[in-house]
């Protein structure tokens, strides 16, 4: 397995569906716009998932709410925040109740033709847009 | 209060407003119609007949007044935004009736607007008070919904009116069939949440058996939706309900449809105790009567 090296403080992402990592980054807003390091290791063998893909973010703490955002790309997905290079906090991902960003799907939908903000409720293991009522699944949405 | 979905009207509404038109009926028929006082503005972004209609014409025998606007000679066409429109247009009126091309737009006007929004037909989305009226002929013709086998055929893909109706007939309890062409069947997602939430099981025929049905609902299939015009044209004559293929079904099983009607009914079938498809569109100014009396004197105004 490829080495990389421990960080000193930030947020350690692991179990991510393999080869989702990058989509991860970009909902995190950890891409381009992010100044630290940030390391990607994709297809990591995993006991739990088979393969996964890791994410270490060097000082960066993304709000529960961002975090959560995770679940909907891949609910196994375990956080570790790092202080002082140990970990602090581990915590599991969660598809929130409701949700205020995200994209919906459906081209007709008002949200998609006006400057305007998001909402879905969670049903069951989907989501419904509030405002063109369809239903999506959780990944469909970031 | 808002119309925006059937989602939100549980049966205690619908109930409410379907005996308000009952008295709106008896009050038109007497000419003696109590009079209410606020202005209605009329928004249709998209072509309407029936439905804007209607909904004028209901307005000015409650003694309302309307007022209209015509998207095409409007601030929109000079690139006013859908939220500005509707922030201008509560300031004129008390309820505002629109219909929007955009799926969730009168959802989005309702969060705007401090007017009461009713919903005149949203994209491929909802149509809350073509649903009013439907149910409402069918309670008049049958006297009951629950247990009434109601048949919806034709394009159950796209028609709104279609989906407004078959989560409001499982509300109140009917027994459905579904028929549709191949590729404009109802969205399966739509059918499952249905069965789940009211427990019933909706019946899915790909030939129909009109034999024990009481209550036929045709819709419209439009050409346009299909590549081949020729499959277009067989699938048309398919479904196209005349009095041969009423052969087997009941003497007092009602035909309805949402209008405009294009070919899928026979205009010979217009004569036979089946059609109430005129009466229904007629229904609609009591019910829409009911709605408006009910929006503007209730506490949830």
């Amino acid at each position: 397995m490829l080495k990389v090296e421990a960080i000193k403080e930030g947020t350690v992402i692991d179990h991510i569906r393999a080869g989702k990592g990058t989509r991860i980054l970009k909902l995190l807003g950890a891409d381009e716009k992010h100044e630290g390091s940030v390391a990607l290791l994709s297809n990591v063998k995993s006991k739990k998932l088979g393969k996964k893909d890791i994410v270490k973010l060097e000082g960066f703490f993304p709000s529960d709410e961002k975090l959560n955002l995770i679940a909907l790309i891949s609910p196994e997905a375990t956080v570790n925040i790092i202080k002082d290079s140990k970990v602090v906090e581990k915590k599991n991902v969660e598809t929130p109740g409701e949700l205020g960003i995200g994209h919906c799907p459906n081209p007709s939908c008002i949200t998609n033709n006006e400057e305007m903000h998001r909402h879905f409720k969670k049903e069951g293991r989907m989501y419904r847009c509030v405002y063109c009522e369809r239903v999506f699944l959780p990944e469909e949405l970031v | 209060m808002d119309i925006i979905s059937v989602r939100d009207i549980d049966k205690k509404i619908f109930n409410e407003i379907f005996e308000t038109a009952g008295e709106m009926e008896r009050q038109l028929k007497s000419g003696r119609v109590e009079k209410l006082d606020g202005v209605v503005a009329t928004l249709f972004f998209e072509p309407s007949t029936r439905t804007k209609l209607s909904f004028q014409s209901a307005t000015v025998r409650l003694g309302l007044r309307y007022i209209d606007f015509i998207s095409e000679l409007s601030s929109v066409k000079k690139g006013e935004s859908f939220a500005d429109t509707i922030r201008m247009v509560d300031g004129y009126c008390d309820i505002i009736v629109m219909r929007h091309k955009y799926e969730g737009a009168a959802r989005y006007a309702a969060e705007i607007a401090k007017a009461s929004i009713i919903n005149g037909g949203d994209g491929g989305n909802q149509h809350p008070t073509q649903t009013m009226l439907d149910l409402y002929t069918m309670l008049k013709e049958k006297g009951a919904i629950k247990g009434l086998n109601v048949r919806m055929m034709g394009d159950l893909k796209h028609a709104r009116t279609m989906h407004s109706l078959i989560y409001a007939l499982a509300m109140f309890g009917a027994n459905i069939s579904i028929t549709a062409p191949h590729g404009l069947e109802m969205p399966e997602e739509g059918i499952k949440e249905i069965e789940k939430k009211f427990n019933i099981k909706i019946n899915i025929e790909e030939e129909p058996d009109f034999s024990s049905d009481d209550v036929l609902y045709v819709t419209r299939i439009q050409q346009e939706r299909f590549a081949d015009p020729l499959e277009a044209k067989r699938i048309m004559e398919k479904f196209r309900i005349t009095k041969d293929a009423l052969k087997n079904a009941k003497k007092d099983m009602i035909i309805m449809h949402p209008l405009p009607r294009v070919n899928e009914i026979d205009v010979a079938i217009d004569k036979t105790p089946h059609a109430k498809y005129f009466e229904q569109a007629k229904n609609g100014i009591p019910v829409r009567m009911a709605l408006i009396k009910y929006i503007l004197e209730g506490e949830h105004a």
